[in-house]
């Protein structure tokens, strides 16, 4: 490429270029150093090694907040997944009316998080919510979802469903994108309905249910707005249930509430490695279980 | 290779870009201090005055702002940052050396904020305006004051009253001062008596000990501040506190358990008709003062009883909080910022403020039950211009003032928010049945008494 071309393409770049520098790679790399320093935003940042990462891995409420969010992502992500992957075939097979379903299941991914949180306190109140009026309708007594700490992250599970929207759309087009005559092939030969979706759906559109795996996993070890909301924020402030203590809740907590921005750094980095470890599993993992239709096997 | 090298310094351009603009997140590091600012209540002010924290939306705000304007005269032009103060927007803007003039904060965020030198001591701004201290309500200047300095103008005072379903007492042969604290067996007894479980669950709540927020008010009761006076030592693990948390804690117990009250209380019309005394769903609960206006609008016929709070020598107790004026270090009209705070909680602003109200409630039809002012003389004058709504809403009244000087506070410390939120998470473990009340609160103990000594420390190294 010759340099006019590489200056004008820097020069169209340059907009994104700069935002990123400085909204996302510098905080970064900013973040980094504050991991390595005591900073309450107003004073300067006083460099203190490693003792804040010392600190954190003998913090019984760090241990907790992630055993809290690993236990929300190890149940919510194939349940979120199981559920998307049934409404999409569902929708794979309603014909005309698929369009509506679809935008009807896209809706509830609109409703902002915040929404989400006090509508989980509504639906799932133990008393006189929505959850157990239909529990006890069929004759099952429910539990104290909202404060029972054994039912808490259950509940923030379910809750979670409401935004499959997004995934089932996902899943639709990847069934849609499944060539008949591989049915066609399935059927002659004698598969019936679940050996053609085990041999034939299944590793076709395994490429977008490895994307929904990945981006919710990252998504389920971010847990934050729902579960706040309803726990930690205005009105219910006081109540911070430990069992809705999620990891990033608790950073929150460390940075804003607590001003310690250097402890948060630290909280940040231990995460980002944490995702980056089970992502980098998730990636070898697929080479094994994912099919890519045309890759060299 | 030309290609790269053509690359190079534009990506250091972007990379200076960053530097630069996150150099501005930076701590000062400098303490900024007021020694320069002549306070002089006759001098003439201008330039602009920025308020953070404050919005100024009911006839209480208004008519006091309109007499801190005309106190500021026609040269400062007041820009108010509407919205309850956010803490981190507020530091950073004093870290990038671009702060609000004056900011409205909870009274129990200022001693965090004046260990870190984010706002002012106001002893010259106290002396230079005029600022009659004396007139405050004692335990709300002792919020705002750290290390023997004020650092914050209080205003309103937030108090606790028993309110209580007249009907379900009588009905259980019971009266007010069976649920008001002084007696904790009676009161267990009370709770027993009101308390009615149906085929679906709790039907009534007997009595509310209102947890974790008015823990430290059962500690009080009980005799024991859970933080010394210089905001030093916490003082969690005393064995009357856990009595009282062991207490509070039976009170829910002996209803099926906290998630079965919580999920009762949250599913009723707290601010609505529908509230738990006007549907005869709660027996009685300790409550802020507000809460009476509230039932006197939406309900008014409900069958209410009230009293204060009382320990257990039968006194009056009040776990009090309220608001507070502080000026950033670094303010550009610190003059003005001052003079604001003394017009906002000065007696002619009360006054004002007590008759643009009064004169509200009286269209509305309506009685005026009093504002607490934290501010001990303006509370008397406001007092005197009370107008009858008719019993219960008159001994309700008549408690909030009684409650009003009884009260106390938790004192100003460098970690308030680290012992609030050890306090909180010691009382909802024994409350979710994680924790055992004496263990808890010897965990408490040690989280928040380890954040009082780191924060004290930094605080002792910047001096």
């Amino acid at each position: 490429m010759k340099r006019r071309e590489w200056i004008a393409a820097l020069g169209f770049l340059s907009p994104w270029l700069i935002g990123f520098a400085v909204f996302t790679a510098w905080p970064i790399v900013y973040s980094a150093y504050l991991s390595l320093t005591d900073y309450d935003v107003i004073n300067d940042a006083t460099f203190v090694g490693w003792s804040n990462y010392q600190e954190l891995f003998a913090d019984p409420k760090v241990s907790l907040a992630l055993a809290n969010t690993l236990f929300f992502t190890v149940v919510q992500v194939p349940l979120y997944v199981i559920v998307s992957l049934a409404l999409a075939l569902l929708l794979n097979r309603a014909g005309r009316a698929s369009g509506f379903f679809r935008t009807v299941f896209f809706l509830p991914k609109m409703t902002p998080p915040v929404a989400v949180g006090f509508l989980f306190l509504l639906l799932f109140n133990g008393q006189n919510g929505l959850i157990n009026g239909g529990l006890a309708a069929v004759g099952i007594d429910g539990p104290s979802w909202t404060t029972d700490p054994a039912w808490v992250k259950p509940g923030l599970v379910i809750m979670s469903l409401w935004t499959v929207g997004s995934s089932v759309l996902i899943l639709l087009a990847a069934l849609r994108g499944v060539p008949e005559e591989l049915y066609e092939s399935a059927t002659l030969d004698g598969a019936g309905a679940w050996r053609r979706f085990a041999s034939v759906t299944l590793p076709m559109i395994s490429p977008a249910v490895f994307f929904i795996v990945v981006v919710n996993t990252i998504a389920g070890l971010q847990t934050f707005d729902e579960a706040y909301t309803a726990f930690f924020g205005a009105g219910n402030s006081t109540y911070s249930n430990d069992a809705a203590l999620f990891y990033v809740i608790y950073l929150f907590q460390q940075a804003f509430e607590f001003l310690h921005m250097g402890y948060a750094s630290a909280m940040a980095w231990v995460l980002f490695i944490v995702i980056m470890a089970i992502t980098a599993v998730q990636m070898i993992l697929s080479k094994r279980l994912v099919h890519y239709e045309g890759a060299a096997s | 290779m030309r290609s790269s090298r053509g690359a190079f310094p534009f990506l250091t351009t972007i990379a200076v870009i960053g530097l630069a603009s996150t150099g501005c997140a930076i701590g000062t590091g400098d303490s900024a201090d007021d020694a320069d600012v002549e306070y002089d209540p006759e001098a003439t002010l201008d330039g602009e005055l920025s308020v953070m924290g404050f919005s100024g939306v009911d006839e209480v705000a208004t008519s006091r702002m309109d007499l801190a304007e005309q106190e500021l005269g026609d040269g400062v032009d007041v820009q108010l940052i509407e919205g309850e103060l956010d803490l981190q927007q507020f530091l950073s803007t004093v870290a990038t050396g671009d702060p609000p003039d004056l900011v409205y904060a909870n009274r129990d965020q200022i001693g965090s904020l004046a260990a870190r030198d984010a706002i002012l001591p106001l002893s010259r701004c106290i002396e230079g305006e005029g600022i009659d201290t004396s007139q405050f309500v004692e335990s709300a200047l002792a919020q705002v004051t750290l290390e023997g300095e004020v650092y914050g103008i209080p205003e309103f005072n937030v108090v606790q009253l028993t309110m209580a379903n007249a009907d379900l007492l009588a009905a259980a042969g019971l009266t007010i001062d069976d649920v008001n604290g002084s007696d904790w067996e009676a009161m267990s007894a009370a709770n027993e008596a009101l308390t009615k479980q149906g085929a679906t669950g709790l039907e009534v709540i007997g009595i509310d000990s209102k947890l974790p927020e008015f823990f430290p008010l059962w500690a009080k009761a009980a005799g024991v501040d859970l933080i010394s006076e210089d905001g030093r030592e916490a003082n969690l693990d005393d064995p009357e506190a856990v009595r009282a948390l062991e207490w509070a804690v039976s009170i829910y117990d002996a209803q099926g358990g906290f998630a079965d009250v919580k999920a009762y209380r949250d599913s009723a019309d707290f601010f609505g008709e529908g509230n738990q005394f006007a549907t005869g769903v709660l027996g009685a609960m300790p409550m802020e003062q507000w809460y009476l206006n509230v039932l006197a609008d939406v309900s008014p016929d409900a069958p209410l009883a009230f009293d204060v709070v009382r320990d257990l020598q039968g006194e009056p107790i009040a776990y009090a909080s309220g608001s507070a004026w502080a000026i950033p270090s670094g303010a550009e009209n610190p003059e003005a910022a001052c003079r604001w705070a003394r017009a906002m909680t000065s007696l002619d602003a009360w006054e004002a403020a007590a008759q643009a109200r009064l004169e509200l409630r009286e269209q509305e039809g309506k009685p005026f039950t009093g504002i607490l002012t934290g501010n001990a003389e303006a509370d008397e004058l406001v007092r005197g211009m009370v107008t009858s709504g008719g019993e219960p809403w008159d001994a309700g009244v008549e408690a909030m003032y009684e409650a009003n000087e009884h009260t106390f506070s938790l004192p100003a410390n460098p970690a308030d928010a680290e012992f609030e939120q050890a306090m909180q998470d010691a009382v909802n473990a024994v409350l979710t049945g994680e924790a055992e009340p004496a263990d808890a609160l010897a965990d408490a103990q040690e989280t928040a008494q380890q954040a009082l000594d780191e924060a004290w420390e930094r605080v002792e190294a910047e001096e």
